[in-house]
């Protein structure tokens, strides 16, 4: 490249002002627009939650009408998926995969730019909608017709809402998986990589394959309503038990694009912490992979109620229960990885523990509903309402948190506040638990989800359920505030951060904070 | 297993630069034609759920009229028909079986009177949708003669009589004691007009 006429070395710092965020392409900054972004969705569907909480304390109807709780349970679940888990895992490879694998960025910086800034738009859509006539979309996340037909003016702005959210995560995914393909330092082969980016890889793999199929579906919602097509309408020879396969082809691999970078988090945080090498590297590799393939044929487990052949029932709770198998295998090696491990708590690792506890409970539930005349008596009650919050709050977002504050001091340069790290775990584990257990139990006596108004017998639990909403709901600025004040400053922090953590990966190589390029020159893996 | 490596290494990414653009250039291509193919499975689903559901018999897809077959009768066994009839949303349609419930023989023909009465000041159109029970059996219940195959018309105040001719074939499951059959109107009078 004798010919080479520009200067390499023009870039080295980020841009000015307000400005810098809007045309950044540098992966760290838009992996803290996607984490920022998340945050504060996750403040506003918790708000949306607190909403629901709050009319649920007690039976009858106390703050809100009926039409607006259903607004709200609505928006709460499309929130929280699409606005604040996904987001944060986007946020989280943006941030760490380029440094994991040595990449000086991510394969495709422009769209990278373009797929973040689409959410901010897809939100103001969907928020608008609360300000329509006829309100927010209300016939809950999944979009089933024919209720959600019979909405307001929402339901072409819920759609586009839900193609620009696809379309930011297709790209996302893309970016991710050329990333990884092309981009590896010389010497880090597929199988020496974190963990973090194999969960990552293979849940991009999941967001290309089902993301389209959800967008082809709400399409058809949308040509249903207004254009006189037929694919779910009964009248015309359509069926409404369409929309829900293939809505579940997409929700079934959908929960795994949530949780299995939690995996993926947990297994950095707990070697780190246990001081050994995770146990079972491979294992874990070839487990992450059969979960995203079984994922892609168990999805009619959503919809045993809705009648099905005595054949369908039994394959698809055969094949729900086979998951468990390379879910045990997971929580087996994280165990095995603890064990005689010279083990100290800080939050991360006390996030990390507890995620492998409780998202373990979640994971049971699950089981028991895989089974499907057991089934019958879960769907659609407050006990499958636990099931999917245990695996998703005190599992991904407490992966989310355990990540936050591992990677916080390498971030910023800083460390985080120790002792109100702890507060907030211990604020957080113990009310989660108050939120979501006494669920279990109301649900297995009956009570249905998203109505707003229940059976006297159910007081006692609900209450108990909306006091631990609202301490783990007001915990969470905690979280916010030790964030803001390890940006702001506190304890330097070294490159190692951790110790010994420099086993572990690549980024723990790097200054803390890292420089605004780092890995220019690629390390070499011996 | 990453303490140990070289960070000396002078390898200059933009020898190569040119070279990986074009193959994230591939890679990026190779993806989105799987996207691409992705979208259209979804839609491409939709006709084989369509013919799936037309073969069995379920999801209240219409079939068309069953040839008139005979069949020879089993009446060693006694199946009990139930019909029940709905409509859908607020169709002002009045609509009633002749009875509730029937016994009949495997392999013999039956015909059962439906009534259908339109309780507004407008023309209706409907169109009703069957579903058979148990959905292993639907099959096994042919129609020769119903009013679900077509689009059934009703003036103002206008009370129809609608028979459906049909047979359950001796081939019914022999553990098969009871089946319903259920029909559902819905209203497709906006359709139809501004199809017209």
């Amino acid at each position: 490249m004798t010919a080479a006429t520009h200067d390499d070395h023009h870039a080295h710092g980020p841009e000015k002002g307000f400005m810098r965020w809007v045309t950044t392409t540098n992966h760290k900054d838009i992996g803290t627009l996607y984490l920022v972004t998340a945050l504060i969705m996750f403040f506003v569907g918790g708000a949306m939650a607190l909403v629901l909480r709050a009319e649920l304390f007690e039976p009858g109807i106390q703050f809100v009408d009926p039409a607006f709780f259903n607004q709200m349970t609505t928006l709460h679940a499309l929130i929280m998926v699409f606005g604040a888990v996904m987001p944060a895992f986007v946020g989280l490879a943006n941030w760490m995969i380029p440094m994991m694998i040595g990449a000086p960025d991510m394969a495709l910086p422009r769209m990278n730019n373009w797929s973040f800034w689409i959410l901010p738009f897809a939100f103001v859509m969907l928020a608008s909608t609360l300000f329509m006539e006829g309100g927010a979309p209300a016939a809950g996340w999944t979009f089933y017709p024919p209720l959600v037909l019979q909405g307001g003016n929402h339901l072409p702005f819920a759609i586009f809402t839900v193609h620009l959210l696809g379309m930011s995560s297709i790209m996302g995914a893309i970016n991710i998986i050329v990333t990884v393909f092309n981009m590896r330092a010389p010497g880090m082969t597929m199988m020496k990589l974190p963990l973090f980016v194999w969960t990552w890889v293979i849940t991009a793999f999941l967001l290309i394959a089902v993301m389209p199929v959800f967008a082809g579906a709400v399409t058809m919602l949308l040509t249903d309503k207004f254009f006189g097509t037929s694919f779910f309408n009964a009248a015309g020879g359509g069926d409404p038990v369409l929309y829900q396969h293939l809505f579940w082809f997409f929700g079934h691999p959908e929960v795994y694009i949530m949780i299995l970078p939690s995996f993926g988090v947990i297994s950095a945080v707990i070697p780190t912490f246990a001081r050994k090498p995770l146990f079972g590297y491979s294992s874990m590799v070839y487990a992450t992979a059969a979960i995203g393939l079984l994922s892609f044929i168990v999805w009619a487990h959503h919809q045993y109620t809705v009648g099905m052949p005595l054949a369908g029932e039994l394959y698809f709770t055969y094949a729900t229960m086979l998951i468990a198998v390379p879910t045990g295998v997971k929580v087996f090696n994280w165990l095995a990885t603890m064990w005689r491990g010279a083990m100290t708590f800080e939050t991360p690792m006390l996030f990390a523990i507890a995620f492998v506890v409780l998202f373990t409970m979640g994971g049971f539930t699950g089981l028991m509903m895989s089974i499907s005349p057991a089934d019958l008596q879960y769907h659609d009650t407050y006990f499958i309402v636990a099931h999917f919050h245990y695996v998703l709050v005190p599992g991904a977002v407490f992966a989310l948190f355990a990540g936050t504050y591992y990677w916080l001091p390498k971030w910023t340069g800083h460390m985080y506040d120790e002792s109100l790290g702890k507060l907030h775990f211990w604020l957080s584990t113990i009310s989660v638990n108050v939120l979501f257990f006494p669920q279990h139990f109301v649900g297995l006596a009956g009570m249905p989800r998203r109505i707003p108004d229940y059976a006297v017998q159910f007081a006692e639990f609900n209450a108990m359920s909306s006091v631990g909403a609202f301490v783990f709901g007001f915990a969470q600025l905690i979280f916010a505030y030790v964030i803001y004040k390890a940006i702001k400053g506190g304890a330097k922090a070294s490159s190692e951060v951790w110790e010994g953590a420099q086993e572990h990966g690549l980024e723990w190589h790097l200054p803390s904070p890292p420089p605004y390029h780092t890995w220019t020159s690629a390390p070499e893996i011996k | 297993m990453f303490s140990r490596f070289s960070k000396s290494s002078h390898r200059n990414r933009q020898v190569d630069k040119h070279e990986l653009e074009k193959a994230n250039a591939r890679l990026v291509w190779r993806i989105v034609v799987i996207v691409a193919l992705m979208f259209g499975f979804g839609f491409a689903v939709a006709p084989y759920y369509d013919s799936i559901c037309a073969y069995w018999g379920i999801g209240g897809r219409p079939k068309g009229p069953s040839p008139n077959i005979g069949y020879s009768v089993d009446e060693s066994r006694e199946i009990t028909l139930e019909f029940v009839t709905a409509v859908n949303g607020a169709m002002p349609l009045a609509f009633r079986a002749e009875k509730a419930k029937l016994k009949i023989h495997p392999g013999q023909y039956y015909s059962v009177k439906f009534y259908a009465e339109n309780q507004s000041d407008k023309k209706l159109v409907g169109r009703a949708i069957p579903t058979i029970l148990p959905i292993s059996e639907s099959s096994h219940l042919k129609k020769v003669e119903c009013f679900c195959f077509s689009e059934q018309v009703f003036e103002p105040h206008q009370e129809r009589e609608m028979p459906v001719r049909f047979v359950v074939d001796p081939e019914v499951q022999a553990d098969v004691k009871d089946m319903t059959l259920s029909y559902t109107f819905f209203d497709i009078t906006e359709q139809t007009q501004t199809n017209q």
